[in-house]
């Protein structure tokens, strides 16, 4: 089911989405499924399940630690699968973030079954640009699952009119050129991008890297449709001394962000 | 599997190659194809880059024929092609000329670059320091280990050398990273990528600067023995001077392509970077091609004595030219390619890279095959001096403290003998 309608429902609200980012299978593939509950029960709108990868080019430190300890851990390409049946069996939108061979790997039209059948809304895709998926697109079109693309600071105006007329869910927009990770200023770059994005398209704009508090996503949530959190997120699991104590620091940072789009338009 | 007959041929070979890098890339990759196309009709930048090839890299460079190594490869002819003898040691000034021009006609000052034997970081440092540009190197921390010497070489040029501590430590850890850095600087810096890989526009850009050696030699070989050689050899990590060499003898339907991969301790070992033998289509660095990746996509780490074949992935062209027939690929273990190493050493008064005694060792074995009216083109793409420490340990010249180990020392290995 695509994220098209949670999104709605918090554009009617009059406030931005939240999505927090988490990989699966750290740190064990029930320990992030728990993660990914805390996440819900905490107020995320739409979860995106990362999928662990050996060579993340687009990840800072703390995505690429996590990836490393889960892969070590043994987690497998098929547990997201269980993952998203598990977020979307708690009510919210379970989109899967993933580098592109895995998916090719696995078979594009085959991993779009059964990403349908577990219940997933659609893939977000950050080293495949809409040129190169041909195949995912019509995988995607035929099982009614979201493509979410990404747009960068350094995108033209033909690029973004490229990149948005084959997204569907929404527009993910990388607010600075750069590898994911927690900022301190997330600044007017973001802003000038969803204003040149929300030229080329009516569909949301959610805007992710580098937020991890609850006033930075009140200020990107004054202007984007969504704000995607991860790297902040992730922290909290990959610092924590015992899982316990993670799940905590989780839910407590995930209602922070939650308030934080909340009050952003009051 | 995937099927290609549904992606567009832009930027592809046959079905291999394309762009598969964040949005945040295109732009710098269009803007690089838009100035690199420009440049190579302007005579201004050809004849630049020409006169470096001239009067600094030390083109054209020569081809020698090495009768006393050939009487280990069946009798036949063999002739190398001696990219050792360029300015800064091997094949990569060559295309680092020509993209450190492109760098400055971008109007960029800052170059990036991964290496993995250290040879592209070298020649990218040099060019850098020519041409006054700022430079980072990223290099696995494992390769700054066995390639100590070029790590030294690079700073001396003032490069900064960042010794990247992810996944296997080796090359494709440090393309990962120099990806990162070129995404987060991408407005005033330029990935010189050092191979025939990556995505679009660098696959084709890269092997057109390398294209000289094909030219050459083809020329230099018609000159010497009056005909075409029967076979072109060449070592393939990521597989610029394989391409280099190929390239101007596609059309020659005679001529067999014959690419070594690293066989690393043999490739039913598992310890190899044996692509053509062991992997399957799929993406890594930007382009589709052969990767040695598990059944969840996940790349394996590849082994080899060589840190320039020590790659889990190679450039999308020869994937092309394995699948179409044009070009065969041999997986060559660490012993073989010591073994020719040291043959060449002693037979030739010539140290070779151990890479490109990959490509040696296949001569070995093509001219055995073929016998002696057969004429081999070899390309030494490098030559060995930094290859020394790791030599001199594999053959027992030097003990663990780094002290030199004679003959009647305890635990000392002759030479030409394979551990």
């Amino acid at each position: 089911m695509s994220v098209g309608p949670v999104l709605e429902k918090c554009r009617a609200e009059n406030r931005a989405a939240l999505i927090g980012y988490l990989p699966v299978g750290f740190p064990s593939v029930e320990g992030s499924i728990a993660a990914m509950a805390v996440l819900v029960e905490s107020g995320v709108d739409v979860v995106e399940i990362g999928v662990p990868y050996s060579d993340p080019v687009m990840d800072g430190p703390v995505i690429q630690d996590a990836a490393v300890r889960a892969l070590a851990g043994g987690v497998r390409l098929k547990d997201i699968f269980t993952a998203a049946r598990e977020v979307s069996g708690a009510g919210a939108g379970a989109l899967v973030m993933t580098y592109w061979n895995p998916v090719l790997r696995y078979g594009v039209e085959r991993f779009a079954a059964d990403l349908v059948a577990a219940g997933g809304a659609g893939l977000i895709t950050p080293d495949l640009i809409p040129d190169e998926a041909g195949e995912w697109i019509s995988a995607a079109d035929a099982h009614d699952l979201d493509k979410v693309f990404l747009v960068a600071p350094s995108s033209t105006p033909e690029r973004l009119e490229a990149v948005t007329s084959q997204c569907r869910g929404f527009v993910y927009a990388t607010a600075v050129m750069g590898v994911t990770g927690a900022r301190a200023s997330v600044g007017e770059a973001a802003d000038a991008l969803v204003s040149r994005t929300r030229e080329h398209t009516d569909l949301p704009v959610c805007v992710g890297i580098g937020v991890s508090t609850g006033d930075q996503a009140a200020e990107v949530g004054r202007f984007a449709d969504g704000v995607i959190v991860g790297s902040a997120l992730v922290r909290c699991l990959t610092e924590a001394d015992s899982e316990e104590q993670g799940l905590k620091a989780l839910g407590a940072l995930a209602r922070e962000l939650a308030d934080g789009v909340r009050r952003s338009r009051s | 599997m995937t099927t290609t007959s549904n992606v567009p041929a832009y930027g592809r070979f046959g079905g291999f190659g394309g762009r598969y890098v964040p949005e945040a890339l295109i732009p710098a990759l269009e803007q690089l194809e838009e100035v690199w196309r420009k440049a190579v009709v302007d005579p201004e930048f050809v004849g630049e880059l020409e006169r470096l090839q001239r009067t600094y890299t030390g083109r054209p460079s020569i081809i020698t024929e090495v009768p006393r190594f050939a009487e280990h490869c069946g009798g036949a002819r063999v002739i190398l092609k001696r990219e050792d003898l360029n300015h800064t040691g091997s094949h990569k000034i060559n295309n680092v000329l020509g993209q450190a021009l492109l760098t400055r006609r971008m109007g960029k000052t800052r170059v990036i670059a991964e290496t993995g034997a250290g040879q592209h970081g070298v020649a990218t440092a040099t060019a850098a320091a020519l041409l006054g540009l700022e430079c980072v190197i990223y290099m696995g921390r494992k390769d700054t280990e066995r390639q100590a010497l070029n790590v030294a070489r690079m700073r001396l040029l003032g490069a900064e050398v960042v010794a990247v501590d992810h996944g296997s430590k080796t090359l494709k850890d440090a393309v990962n990273e120099a990806f990162r850095d070129w995404v987060a600087n991408v407005g005033t810096t330029h990935y010189v990528l050092g191979t025939v890989t990556g995505p679009h526009p660098f696959p084709e850009m890269v092997r057109d600067f390398h294209r000289v050696i094909g030219v050459e030699a083809r020329q230099q070989v018609l000159d010497l023995v009056g005909r075409l050689p029967d076979a072109v050899l060449a070592c393939v990590g990521g597989g610029s001077n394989a391409m280099g060499i190929f390239h101007r003898f596609i059309d020659d339907g005679s001529v067999r392509l014959i690419g070594l991969e690293a066989g690393g301790e043999g490739v039913e070992s598992g310890k190899h970077a044996a692509r053509f033998s062991a992997g399957i289509p799929g993406v890594l660095h930007g382009a589709f091609t052969y990767v040695m990746q598990d059944e969840d996509g996940q790349t394996v780490e590849s082994h080899s004595v060589s840190a320039g074949l020590d790659y889990p992935s190679v450039g999308p062209e020869h994937a092309h030219l394995l699948e179409s027939g044009r070009a065969e690929y041999r997986a060559v273990t660490d012993v073989e390619a010591m073994e020719a190493f040291s043959l060449l050493s002693r037979t030739e008064g010539i140290l070779p890279a151990i890479e490109s005694a990959h490509a040696l060792a296949g001569a070995m074995q093509v001219g055995r095959e073929l016998g002696r009216d057969a004429v081999l083109l070899v390309n030494l793409s490098g030559r060995g001096d930094k290859d020394v420490h790791t030599a001199a340990e594999w053959f027992g010249l030097i003990g663990g403290d780094g002290s030199a180990r004679l003959p009647d020392d305890d635990g000392a290995k002759g030479l030409g003998v394979q551990q």
